[in-house]
């Protein structure tokens, strides 16, 4: 185990498979001589050559349509979205041809392409440049859409993207990157699909992915402290594949839950969560599943304003104070 | 037929300045493509067929009147190399070596199909014969198929990819992107990709003196320093002489190059266009005369490589193989209900 | 030998109406000659023949509606012989074959076989949405029983605690939102710490609410939650014969569906008034009489056509059509006669009807029941229309309720002419009477309207020499 931050986990994440397969190359905007704008990939480029570390244009939909076109003809191409804001402009791509080349081919064509970036808000960049858009890429069948929110995760989910059949959106918790935690030395993949427990407890499941999960850990933490409330945090890490199971054996155990995200709420990732609980654990329910999500507004810039408009702790002690029938 | 070339980096070996360059295709090769050409014309009327008979669904976008481009730029393509187009695509198929009944089997939506059943007229895919796709977004293939060249060269393999291309999709900012990309990487010798236009006059229903104010097409290719030239692809000849040219100017530099094919879309642009309201029956009658399977047969007269009574024998062997085609397409089986959920992912991943 | 078929055009197209025929049986034609005139969902336009030969059979009637790849006609060789179809699978047969044969001028009402008539209603969507954001904790609080607001409430948990345990619910007091039974409120009971003592004075449950959460009261014998499909299944009667399910022809579904509609949505409202008949039925055996062996009778239905033609103009709200909220008055009198078939209705419409002469208007009905018998209308013959009138009086009715004919704005239903003391004078006599009944949609006409409107019938009917005159 070495204690090391969310960043330099998935640089290293990268550059292993880079060293380990010469099919992976990295692709983007200002990744290589700049070293790209959150330093994800600094000093690849005079590791790997410019050949495997490419430079493009600021042309999102050029370049990610290239990207594919490589990973459908024998390379493993990693595309830096320098934030995901910018993937509409590629999403064209990611959604008519990477989710659907294996089907519409019948099986002929495979995309393994992993397309990475920052994700969500929260430092004043305003309406344009902050979304969350795990709900928008989950709903299409044929992606992979995961969003870790540990060191060990990052690392370890990027490691299995790389080596996925599939495209994969790998969606960074950008407010994330300075953060500290033990990532295990070596080969330490970790899968799709299986939700993580961050905190056991036997009152309440809290549920959320990328930064919220460390939101949910304070507020468990508050309500432990404040009302004797032990509150379940659970990871979704992965938000398609989905694991279903996680979240029904804990609010089975709970009778009640909490989801939490950054993105809007209506058709999002907490209401499909809300609709696997309901659907699978609804005799064992006490209280309706409580969504905490973003204001229903394009992103604002006073910081105020944007505290506001994100799911902060007294927002989610609130959720859980209905769902537990308490005044709080 | 004229080629010309706007750029300042024309290659010497193709550097010919205006004048046409001569067929080394032999006459019984010329008589051979002519067989596939009329087969290919009555393979798509069969098609057309089986959509007014309601059992084609969908979109159905025919080669007719386009045969010699396709034909011409793929006498040039050699094992390894791979095509890419938009959903103009049984044409390439079936030069390529495809099955006509599979292909026919696919318009039909049957478990025979080319790729199951599961994409139809627009999406056929023979990776085994090079052929990578019939795509449905006008233009968003082009990039696939400029990452694809990057690969080639990447893993050095000496192959390069023809993208196909209609006329339409070069007011797609794709296409900008991706021949600024091609451009490019093609410095370092990383884009050995031939862009192929098939100017077939019509973007759907839009001319293209309706689509854009710089009519020459190829010049497009100027802003990205890719070289390019223009070619009558009525004349099966003249294509294949331009065809070997450029993709022997690819394979040995692995920089892009362009071709602006001059074509005709004879049919409608769809099954569904039947009004044509957009062009005169008088243009189209005139365009007929330059039929590109017309100017082949006269030319095979001329050669006296042929007679009628062979052309007739070719006529009917074709409308024997599209028949076949269709009776196999009709009497296979439609795909089996648990090949829905096949495909979305990798196998080994045990997801739907 | 070569089928023409009824052709696919578009991606979306299912079937197409063929409007004309523009070549008959036994003409010559050259592959690419134009033979009919088709209509789709998007346009009309005209089809060629794909062969060159004699049209030897025309397999489809103009107006015929026909599924694409269907035969059309058959193109025979040069000698005119017919054998075999090309096309194996398509048999030889139109699409509304059946729609002929015994039609009566009668029955209750309409269709309008448009060509979208199929295309399908968009979902409504959205309406339960907003309950689900609403915060549980703004509901008023209802304390006792779990059973405010006629509801009963309960957790999702606890209805199943309670069936599990057997405890009664309704003897609980809920501790949640709007008096919901929570957890805490059952686990005492679960535990079996607490015993569960009847409630003094406390009222039933509601058996309405009772029935919405069938797994909720633990007294009746724990029924488990009914499954969709139980919920939905149509009672039917243990140890009888099951139904059988019926081919619904598509006049039938089309017939359903708009009246449906228009029974839905319009807001209907009826009239009726008695008419006295002695005299038109005096008049009508007068002209008759006029009628040589074998011409066209004038029928009772004749006149009362003529006379709400003549009557319309003077009560326009009448001869209108309430369509996406606007209204529309029509200039023209175009009076649709509902026409029974075997598989559902359908109404001609006689146009102009009140600038035809009380003979034309006659003559165009016998005409259009003919041929609506037959499955020979055309679909502008019934597609459109003004106001229509439903007879049923040959069948002994005396009087009856027609649904309106949608976008229409007014249905007249037509009893049996019955004799009957009536009081003339300070004498009864024998008097023949015929009951109108006017169904109209209260968004284009008020109740007195249609009263004058029927009293204006009135006056032609019982003096019909104005029959003639007008």
């Amino acid at each position: 185990m070495a204690v090391m931050t969310y960043r330099d986990a998935l640089k290293s994440a990268l550059a292993d498979e880079m060293e380990r397969d010469e099919s992976v190359v990295l692709i983007g905007e200002d990744i290589g001589l700049y070293g790209g704008t959150h330093l994800i990939t600094d000093k690849l480029i005079d590791r790997f050559g410019k050949k495997r570390v490419i430079d493009t244009p600021i042309a999102e939909g050029g370049f990610t349509g290239a990207a594919i076109g490589m990973a459908m003809n024998g390379m493993k191409p990693v595309v830096e979205m320098m934030t995901w804001n910018f993937s509409f402009l590629a999403s064209d791509q990611i959604i008519q041809n990477a989710a659907k080349l294996r089907y519409f081919s019948g099986g002929q064509v495979s995309v393994p392409i992993v397309i990475r970036g920052p994700n969500g808000g929260g430092v004043q960049l305003s309406a344009q440049h902050t979304h969350s858009l795990e709900g928008f890429y989950g709903q299409f069948p044929g992606l992979k859409v995961v969003a870790p929110a540990t060191p060990e995760d990052v690392k370890g989910m990027m490691l299995t993207a790389i080596r996925d059949p599939d495209p994969v959106i790998f969606m960074e918790a950008g407010a994330l990157y300075g953060t500290k935690g033990e990532v295990p030395e070596g080969d330490a993949t970790v899968p799709f699909g299986k939700a993580r427990i961050a905190r056991e407890g036997s009152d309440i499941s809290l549920i959320s992915y990328g930064r919220q999960v460390n939101l949910l850990l304070k507020v468990a933490d508050q309500l432990a402290k404040e009302q004797d409330v032990q509150a379940e945090v659970i990871d979704l890490r992965s938000i398609r594949p989905f694991d279903s199971e996680t979240i029904i054996e804990s609010v089975k155990k709970t009778n009640r839950a909490v989801v939490v995200q950054e993105q809007w709420r209506w058709f999002s990732v907490a209401s499909e969560v809300a609709a696997i609980i309901q659907e699978h654990a609804f005799d064992y329910l006490d209280a309706p599943v409580e969504r905490v999500s973003g204001a229903e507004v394009p992103a604002p810039y006073a910081r105020n304003l944007e505290i506001a408009a994100f799911p902060g702790v007294s927002q989610v002690i609130e959720a859980a104070n209905r769902a537990l029938y308490r005044k709080g | 037929m004229a080629t010309t070339h706007h750029t300042n980096e024309t290659p010497t070996d193709v550097a010919s300045n205006g004048t046409a360059p001569t067929s080394t295709v032999s006459p019984e090769t010329l008589l051979d493509y002519y067989r596939q050409m009329v087969e290919v014309r009555l393979f798509e009327e069969a098609a057309t067929r089986g959509f007014r008979q309601g059992k084609v669904g969908g979109y159905l976008h025919v080669y007719i009147g386009q045969e010699a481009l396709a034909r011409g730029f793929l006498d040039a393509f050699r094992k390894g190399d791979k095509t890419i187009t938009a959903y103009r695509d049984h044409a390439h198929v079936l030069f390529q070596g495809g099955d006509p009944k599979a292909t026919m089997a696919e318009l039909y939506g049957k478990g025979t199909g080319l790729v199951k059943g599961k994409g139809g007229s627009m999406h056929l895919f023979d990776v085994e014969n090079g052929m990578w796709g019939g795509y449905g977004i006008v233009g968003a293939h082009i990039p696939l198929g400029v990452g694809m060249a990057y690969s080639e060269a990447y893993r050095e393999t000496g192959n390069i990819i023809q993208l196909y291309l209609g006329d339409g999709a070069i007011h797609n900012g794709y296409f900008h992107e991706s021949a600024n990309l091609a451009g490019l990487w093609g410095k370092d010798g990383m884009c050995p990709c031939l862009f192929i236009i098939e100017n077939n006059q019509y973007g759907m229903g839009t001319s293209v003196e309706r689509a854009t104010a710089n009519t020459n097409l190829g010049s497009k290719f100027d802003s990205y320093a890719i070289p390019w030239e223009k070619v009558d692809a009525m004349d099966l000849e003249a294509v294949i002489a331009v065809a070997h040219k450029a993709v022997d100017y690819v394979r040995e530099t692995g920089k892009p190059y362009a071709v602006e094919a001059m074509t005709y879309r004879l049919g409608p642009h769809g099954a569904a266009d039947f009004l044509e309201q957009y062009r005169s029956k008088d243009e189209v009658r005139e365009a007929r005369k330059r039929d590109p399977i017309g100017l082949l047969e006269q030319r095979l007269l001329d050669l006296g490589v042929t007679d009628e009574e062979a052309m007739e024998k070719i006529r009917a062997h074709a409308k024997e193989l599209a028949d076949e085609a269709v009776k196999f397409a009709e009497e296979s089986p439609e795909p089996d209900l648990s090949e829905l959920t096949t495909d979305v992912y990798a196998p080994e991943t045990g997801l739907i | 030998m070569p089928m023409m078929i009824m052709p696919k055009m578009g991606d979306g197209m299912e079937e197409g109406t063929l409007l004309k025929w523009l070549k008959a049986e036994g003409d010559e034609v050259s592959q690419g000659d134009a033979i009919a005139e088709i209509e789709t969902d998007k346009v009309s336009l005209e089809i060629e023949a794909t062969e060159s030969g004699t049209l030897a059979r025309l397999l489809v009637g103009e107006g015929d509606v026909v599924p694409i790849g269907q035969p059309i006609a058959q193109i025979g060789a040069d000698d005119g012989s017919v054998t075999a179809s090309a096309t194996g699978d398509a048999a030889a047969t139109t699409a509304l074959a059946d729609t002929g044969a015994d039609a009566e001028p009668t029955g209750q009402t309409v269709v309008n076989l448009k060509s979208d008539a199929e295309a399908s209603e968009p979902a409504g969507a959205g309406a339960s949405t907003a309950t689900s954001v609403a915060p549980a904790a703004t509901e008023a609080p209802v304390p006792t029983g779990g059973s405010g607001n006629g509801r009963f409430r309960a957790s999702p948990l606890v209805k199943r605690l309670a069936s599990e345990h057997g405890i009664d619910l309704t003897q609980i007091d809920g501790s949640g939102p709007g008096g919901r039974i929570v957890k805490d409120d059952v686990m005492p009971f679960v535990t079996g710490g607490q015993k569960q003592q009847p409630r003094a004075a406390q009222p039933e449950p509601t058996p309405v609410a009772a029935q919405a959460t069938p797994a909720a009261p633990a007294a009746e014998a724990a029924p488990k939650i009914a499954t969709s499909s139980q919920v939905s299944a149509p009672a039917r009667h243990v140890g009888r014969p099951e139904p059988v399910l019926r081919d619904l022809p598509r006049i039938r579904r089309v017939t359903g569906r708009r009246m449906a509609e228009s029974k839905q949505t319009v807001p209907h409202f009826y009239v009726t008034a008695e008419i006295a008949m002695d005299a038109a039925a005096a008049f009508r055996s007068e002209v008759n009489a006029q009628v040589p062996e074998g011409g066209a009778r004038v029928s009772f239905n004749d006149m009362i056509v003529k006379a709400a033609a003549l009557a319309l103009p003077q009560h326009r709200d009448l001869n209108a059509s309430f369509e996406d909220g606007e209204l529309y008055d029509h200039v023209n009198i175009d009076i649709n006669i509902a026409v029974a078939l075997d598989g559902g209705l359908i109404a001609p419409f006689i146009a102009d009807a009140d600038q035809k002469s009380l003979g034309a208007v006659s003559r165009a009905s016998k005409d259009l029941i003919g041929r609506a018998k037959n499955g020979g209308l055309k679909p502008e013959e019934y597609q459109g229309g003004t106001f229509t009138i439903s007879n049923l009086g040959m069948l002994d009715v005396d009087e009856f309720i027609a649904v309106i004919n949608p976008p229409q704005a007014a249905i007249l239903a037509v009893g049996a002419i019955v004799r009957t003391p009536v009081v003339s004078g300070n004498e009864i006599v024998i008097g023949q009477r015929m009951k109108l009944t006017v169904a109209a949609d209260h968004r284009a006409v008020d109740g007195a309207e249609v009263a004058r409107f029927l009293q204006t019938v009135r006056g032609y009917l019982e003096r019909p020499m104005t029959l003639a005159l007008g």
